[in-house]
Parts: structure tokens; C-alpha cells; sequence
């Protein structure tokens, strides 16, 4: 077998690198994090000439070796440290021809590590258009290195890249810069300190944490005591370090490339002027907005009718086919159900990140940023925020995932923090059914009471999502770049292909991590709300039927059973009196006796998966937790819908209709039931403008939401950000919904 | 101090001078914002802030804190927008 060669790739970002990554290894690839951090992780295998392999590592996007984010430093520990697995045989830095000179800043301190490096000239394809000129073989051999024109876009000059790797033990290893010229004494200390290693490398250690925090310093275990020079003054130097490798790319550069500056302006310039413009640069951003949240709002819901219509139909065909038991009902009602849960949330996430890179690949995502960071920065909030805070309307989970694209990390923090916040979709059914129940008729300024009350909630979670992230800046204390520098890339077509990976990407890496501790929930709530330990609970079946029996079905079921019927009898007489079909006596009863069987049938199953709930473990936990939520005017019942809906909001609506034994399908018929439900205290109206003003607060503010948490989780690496916030929100959900009851009842 | 970025107005241009300071980000410098290149303020977002200029080749946008601390020579002959 042949050996594996180490690639990785390095490169400024905007100049296509992880175009020319999906160029070399296809869908071989897998993305994941660095241990113990959250920085994105690509890796793939490229398969070469004459059977060798090569591993390429996609390091994160940087400008230099200095470091001033996680994201680089990450970059530079794998080329500084010669243990790591990773470490690379040979680097290729991807440039772009437009911005040439600044990308061969990295390109030399990669050469000057001795790495054996091979340049990558991107975006050739629009050297004509830019009126640009390079001359290669002069290049190569000023640079010492070997170059690979390359047009990821038209898929040019990936072999010639191909052949290079694997041709890669002839590159010269001669280093670019001297940087001892910038103060020969300290160099000349640092070399009789360290007389083993190499000027180069060690700079780059002792230098490491100037601008950003330390990364450890476990190379060179004495270097950080060689700290002779103040902070300020190693600094400085790397100012030196910076003006002298542009003298010596300048140098370079003057015989071998050359702009047509005439030819090169224009289009970005007055595309510039209207997208970054005060006022219709607000228009086109909020039309894209709008444009993001139909698709996640309203597109995804044919798909996800599907799923659900499929998950449904499987879920019957198990119960069908498969023997009845404990098995079949975990696969049918745990498992499944809990696998439709995850694949239901697949159309938006993929939805809103076909947007986000789209947005991303065309160069727009630092418009928005320049547009908006003036106006998020009083909160701790990034220009990029505004993205996964507006989608977090539809759904918090695929906005958690967008925060990604946030670069500093405390800013990034504070946007998943408070996304949660923001009125999702799934809030909406539990708005609706209580705002129908309690909020009176009536209109202000010709808006309806019910309107303006959905509307304010919508309000107030915005509101809570942006003061939370006031406070959050305030206290939360996370050492990071405090600057503000975005680079505004040239506008380009997106490429289909990387759009394709990304949505991909991300949608796979939701089902694979967030996926399994969702599933792995909804199986133990499964289990809690199916299971009882109680005689009760076994032989539900015959207590019931029994009750039945003897006192009749419950006061509700009667009423609805009767005029289920007589409204039935009255269409079928309808019918008959206007000839559409023709029926005699017998036959009419013979129809009515069969609907009211029917009927009774299902009053029966839905009180006894009524009773059953009640007798479950759900139902002890409902009962056990009703102290609890009695101060905000809820009973048990509404106890067990609270518990059962924090594998999704939604659910509450359905935990209601079977605890309520009224089928879960009819929206009205449960609308009809909980303002029927009597407080047996009060004799009133269990729902009513107090109890109903507490729940909305509650939803409004809860974290009742397992998948976000899981999302959280892997999003942050840790327990930490989702416990804290499911603490955070639950209380203070609790408490606004505690005074909310209190003063209104 | 004298004149600086920050006082540039759209489609001006200037040389930049030695930096006096040393808290500007290294990273301003490695785009190519280094004494005696040429910068030019392309765009002002709207409240003033941030500024988006165009300083050999690179464009990049830059809080006005940050231009404030980049020192430059006005090119008088460029023609204001």
C-alpha cells in the first residue's frame, strides 16, 4: 500500500478554497469539530495519479500566521507542531488572482516554515475580464515554489494541482524572508537560546499570543520565559514582519503580474452603491429577509406534510404488521415518532441554508454586515446576527446552526443564547388555541384584540431576545478580538456545487448530532407517558369500560356524541328530501345505530388513552408537579401537557386532546373542550383572561424546546450554554407567568 | 493628530502615513494598510458607521474608531463624489 501524503489547505478567505477543496475530494469528505472547541473541521481523501492518496485538511480561513481568532490559531498549532497527526507533508495555499499580493503574505511565512508549499491561482477565469497578466514560470521561480492556475469554476487546472501533490517531495523547502533583519540582536539571543530550532518557528510561538489568546505553548516548553520584549514591542515587530514581506512581494510582483486598472473597475462599484446604500440597501436586505423567512416559514410546510404523512403511515404499518407488544409499540411510538420529530425540522434547515449560501457565496453576507453592524452593536450582537435572529422566527434550531458564519466567538455566544427567545413557529399553535379561548372579541384602531395580542407576543420575544443580549454582553467576560475588520469580497455567481455541499453538509450533521440526543428524548418521554407502574395504568382497558358501564361516557362526550349524531341524522334526511339517494326507515336507523357505535367507539379508545396517561408516569410527574404550576393557574392536566411539550411546543396542544379524551385532529372540538373545562374550586372556566395570559407568557419565554438544546449543545460543545439556558428561561418564564396570573386573576 | 481616515469623505483618497500608534489591528496591516499606500473611502454605512474603504486592492470595512487611528496625507486632486 502506498503512503497517504498529509495535505493541507490553507488560504485567505473569499478566495474559493473550499471550492478548490470540494474540487479535490468530492463527497469524500466529512466535516466535524476540533476536540474540545468549535471550530468547523473539514477533512476529505483525494485520490491521485498512479494510486497515491492524499488527506487534505481544510484549515480555517485566515489572512496570516498571526494569530487573532480561534479559528487561526487552530490553523497555526497544526503547521507549528510536528506530533500532530495532521501535520502536514505539504501545503497548498489557495490564492485568488485578484488579490494576489495580500494572499502571498500567508503564502511566504508558510515558506518560510519550511513547509513544502504549492500556490494555488484561483479565479483565473477572470483574469480577462479583470485585465490581469501573470507570468507563472517567472513567478514559480522568484517564489521558489511550483503554481497551479486554477479556475475552480470551470474546473480547470485541477489535474495539473493533482499532479503537483503528488510530485511533492521535488518542491524546495528554501524559505522566502529573512526576518531577522527586523532586529538582528534579539534574533541573534533567541538563536544561542535555542540553538536546535528554527528562528522562524520559534517566532511564531513566542508571538502567538500578542493579538489573540494563548494557544499552548507546549512545543517549546521554554519559549514563553524568553519573553525579553514587552508586548507592545513584539507587536511592533510583527508591523516590521508585515511592511517587510510586502517589500519583498512588491519586489516580486513588479516583473510578473500585471492590472489593466482601466478594465478592472466598474460592476462591484456600482453594485456596491446601491446594495450598501441607506435606503435601498435596507429595502433589498428586508426583501431578502422576507424572501428567507417564506421559504422557512411556508415552502417547508409541503415537505413537511409529507414527512409527517409518511412517519404517520409507518408508525400504523409497524402496529399493522408486527406482532402487538412492548416491541412494536417502542418502534411505532418511540422510535419512529421520535425519528419523523427530527426529520420534520430537514426542509428548513436545508431551506434556510441554501439562503445563507447563497448569500454567503455571492459576497453579500458582508454587505449585510456593514448595513447592520452600526445598529447591533449596542446589543454585543454582530452585523451577522440579524440573520439567525430573523429565521429564528420560523425555527430556532436551523438558526442556531446559522450562527456559524459569526466569527467572533462571544458575539456568536450571545446570538445562540437568545434566539430561543424569538417567536418560532411552533409557539404558534399554542397561541392560537388560547387566544381564541380568552382574549375577548373586539377591536382597537380596527385591529382585533386577538390580532394585536398575537402580534405582541411576536414583539415581546424580540424584545426579550435583545434585552437578554444587553445583559449577556454586560456579564459575560470572553477575551476576543475587539476589533471589527470585514473584508467586502468581489461579487460572484455562487457556485451550484458548493451551495449543494453546504446545505448537504449541514443537514446531515443536524440528523447525525443533534439528531440522536432528540431521538433519544422523545423514546424516554415515549416511555414516561406509556408506562405506569399502578394497577391502574395495566388494566386500564377494563376500568374504563367498566365506568362506562355504569355511569355512561363523561358529560363532554355525551353532549358531543348527541349532536354528533343528530346532525348526522339531519343531513342524512337532507338528502333524502332532496333526492340525491333514496333510504327507507329501516335502513336510516340501521345507518344512526352504526354511527353511534362508531362514535361510542371512539369516546371509548380516546378515555381510555385519557386514563392511561393519567395513570402513567407522565401523569404521576403532572399530578406530582401540580404545586408547582398551581400559583400560575394551571391544574395537573395542563401540568402533564407542560411536561410532555418540552420534546416541542406543539405537543401541548395534542397532550391536551387526549388527556381531554376529544380526538387530537379536530382543532375546534378541543377549542370546545378546554372552554368547557371547569376549575372545580372556582366553578369557572379553568381558561380564562389569567390562566390564559400566564400560558402565553410561559410559551412565550420557556425553553420548551429538547432539539434546540441539542443543537446548543453541539453548537457550543458543551452542557454548559444549553443547562444554563433551559434554567435561565424556565425561570424567568416562570416568574413573568406567576406575576401575570397573580394580578390578573 | 492629524487628518484621518476617518475624516476622508466618499471617493477621497489619501496616503497613509507612519503609524505613531501601535494598538491598530495587526490584521488592517496584513490587508495591505501599511504606511505609504494609497486608501480611498468607497462607502459610509448609513448612521455614519462603519466606513468601508479600499486600500491596495483590499476592500474592507472598518469601524470609524479603527480610522481614526490611521494617520494619512490627503491626494487633493481626487475629485470628491
Amino acid at each position: 500500500m502506498s503512503k497517504q501524503i498529509n495535505v493541507a489547505l490553507i488560504g485567505n478567505p473569499n478566495t474559493g478554497k473550499t471550492s478548490v477543496f470540494n474540487q479535490l475530494t468530492g463527497l469524500n469528505q466529512k466535516v466535524g469539530n476540533y476536540p474540545g472547541i468549535t471550530v468547523e473541521k473539514k477533512e476529505g481523501i483525494c485520490k491521485l495519479p498512479r494510486g497515491i492518496k492524499a488527506h487534505i485538511l481544510d484549515l480555517p480561513g485566515t489572512y496570516s500566521l498571526n494569530t487573532t481568532s480561534l479559528d487561526e490559531s487552530v490553523a497555526v498549532e497544526l503547521l507549528l507542531n510536528k506530533n500532530d497527526k495532521n501535520h502536514p507533508d505539504l501545503a497548498i495555499v489557495v490564492s485568488d488572482v485578484e488579490n494576489l499580493k495580500r494572499n502571498l503574505l500567508l503564502f511566504t511565512q508558510i515558506k518560510d516554515l519550511k513547509i513544502p508549499a504549492i500556490l494555488v491561482i484561483n479565479m483565473a477565469d477572470r483574469m480577462s475580464r479583470k485585465g490581469i497578466t501573470v507570468d507563472i514560470p517567472l513567478l514559480e521561480e522568484k517564489l521558489n515554489t511550483k503554481i497551479a492556475l486554477v479556475s475552480t469554476r470551470k474546473g480547470v487546472g485541477i489535474d495539473r494541482l493533482k499532479e503537483l501533490i503528488s510530485d511533492y517531495k521535488n518542491l524546495s523547502t528554501v524559505q522566502n524572508v529573512d526576518i531577522t533583519v527586523i532586529d538582528p540582536g534579539y534574533f541573534q539571543k533567541l538563536k544561542e537560546a535555542f540553538p536546535n530550532e528554527d528562528l522562524y518557528k520559534l517566532w511564531l510561538v513566542i508571538t502567538q499570543d500578542v493579538n489573540f489568546m494563548p494557544i499552548e505553548k507546549k512545543l517549546f516548553k521554554d519559549a514563553s520565559s524568553f519573553a525579553t520584549k514587552s508586548k507592545s514591542e513584539l507587536k511592533r515587530l510583527q508591523q516590521k514582519e508585515t511592511i517587510l514581506r510586502y517589500q519583498f512581494i512588491n519586489g516580486i510582483l513588479k516583473g510578473t503580474y500585471k492590472v489593466d486598472l482601466a478594465i478592472a473597475k466598474g460592476f462591484r462599484a456600482s453594485l456596491d452603491k446601491v446594495l450598501t446604500h441607506k435606503i435601498f440597501g435596507y429595502v433589498i436586505f428586508m426583501v431578502i429577509l422576507l424572501t428567507i423567512f417564506q421559504g422557512i416559514y411556508e415552502w417547508s410546510g409541503y415537505p413537511q406534510d409529507l414527512i409527517e404523512t409518511f412517519f404517520a403511515s409507518a408508525s400504523s404499518w409497524v402496529k399493522d404488521t408486527l406482532p402487538p407488544g412492548v416491541f412494536t409499540n417502542l418502534i411505532a411510538e418511540g422510535v419512529l415518532t421520535g425519528i419523523g420529530g427530527i426529520a420534520m425540522f430537514i426542509p428548513q434547515i436545508a431551506f434556510l441554508f441554501l439562503f445563507i449560501s447563497l448569500l454567503e457565496e455571492t459576497g453579500y453576507m458582508s454587505r449585510v454586515v456593514f448595513l447592520m453592524d452600526r445598529l447591533m452593536r449596542p446589543f454585543g450582537l454582530s452585523g451577522k446576527s440579524v440573520v439567525p435572529l430573523i429565521s429564528g422566527t420560523a425555527c430556532a434550531i436551523p438558526a442556531v446552526m446559522a450562527t456559524r458564519t459569526i466569527e467572533n466567538w462571544k458575539e456568536r455566544l450571545i446570538t445562540i443564547l437568545v434566539t430561543p427567545f424569538t417567536t418560532c413557529s411552533a409557539r404558534l399553535p399554542i397561541y392560537i388555541i388560547i387566544i381564541a379561548l380568552v382574549i375577548p372579541e373586539g377591536s382597537f384602531l380596527g385591529l382585533g384584540y386577538k390580532a394585536l395580542t398575537l402580534m405582541l407576543l411576536y414583539l415581546l420575544g424580540f424584545g426579550a431576545a435583545i434585552f437578554s443580549a444587553l445583559i449577556l454582553n454586560k456579564i459575560l467576560k470572553i477575551k476576543g478580538r475587539s476589533f471589527f475588520v470585514v473584508e467586502m469580497p468581489n461579487y460572484k455567481l455562487p457556485l451550484p456545487k458548493n451551495v449543494a455541499y453546504t446545505v448537504w453538509e449541514k443537514t446531515k450533521s443536524f440528523v447525525l448530532g443533534a439528531g440522536k440526543i432528540i431521538l433519544a428524548i422523545s423514546v424516554v418521554l415515549w416511555f414516561l407517558g406509556s408506562n405506569g407502574y399502578a394497577d391502574d395504568f395495566k388494566n386500564a382497558d377494563e376500568i374504563v369500560a367498566n365506568r362506562i358501564q355504569t355511569e355512561g361516557f363523561s358529560d363532554f362526550n355525551q353532549t358531543s356524541i348527541v349532536s354528533a349524531l343528530s346532525a348526522y341524522e339531519l343531513a342524512i334526511k337532507d338528502s333524502i328530501s332532496t333526492n340525491a339517494y333514496q333510504m327507507d326507515t329501516a335502513a336510516l336507523s340501521d345507518s344512526l345505530a352504526q354511527k353511534q357505535t362508531f362514535l361510542e367507539q371512539k369516546a371509548l379508545h380516546q378515555e381510555i388513552s385519557s386514563y392511561k396517561l393519567e395513570n402513567s408516569y407522565m401523569g404521576y410527574m403532572g399530578k406530582a408537579i401540580e404545586p408547582i404550576v398551581h400559583p400560575l393557574g394551571y391544574d395537573w392536566k395542563i401540568g402533564i401537557a407542560v411536561l410532555t411539550s418540552f420534546a416541542a411546543r406543539e405537543v401541548f396542544v395534542g397532550t391536551l386532546a387526549t388527556i381531554y379524551s376529544v380526538g387530537s385532529d379536530e382543532e375546534q372540538t378541543i377549542q370546545n373542550r378546554m372552554a368547557a373545562e371547569i376549575n372545580p374550586k372556582t366553578k369557572k372556566p379553568l381558561f380564562n383572561l389569567a390562566s390564559g395570559v400566564s400560558l402565553l407568557l410561559f410559551y412565550a419565554f420557556a425553553m420548551q424546546c429538547m432539539s434546540t438544546l441539542a443543537v446548543v449543545k453541539r453548537e457550543t460543545n458543551t452542557w454548559k450554554w444549553p443547562a444554563a439556558q433551559l434554567v435561565f428561561m424556565s425561570a424567568f418564564a416562570y416568574i413573568v407567568a406567576l406575576v401575570a396570573y397573580q394580578t390578573l386573576k | 493628530m492629524g487628518i484621518t481616515v476617518a475624516q476622508l469623505k466618499k471617493g477621497q483618497k489619501g496616503i497613509i502615513k507612519e503609524f505613531s500608534d501601535d494598538s491598530l489591528p495587526i490584521k488592517l496591516l496584513e490587508l495591505g494598510c501599511l504606511p505609504g499606500n494609497e486608501i480611498e473611502l468607497v462607502q459610509v454605512a448609513p448612521f455614519k458607521d462603519p466606513i468601508y474603504i479600499n486600500v491596495n486592492g483590499s476592500h474592507i470595512a472598518i469601524r470609524r474608531e479603527t480610522a481614526q487611528l490611521i494617520e494619512l496625507e490627503i491626494i487633493e486632486d481626487t475629485p470628491v463624489l
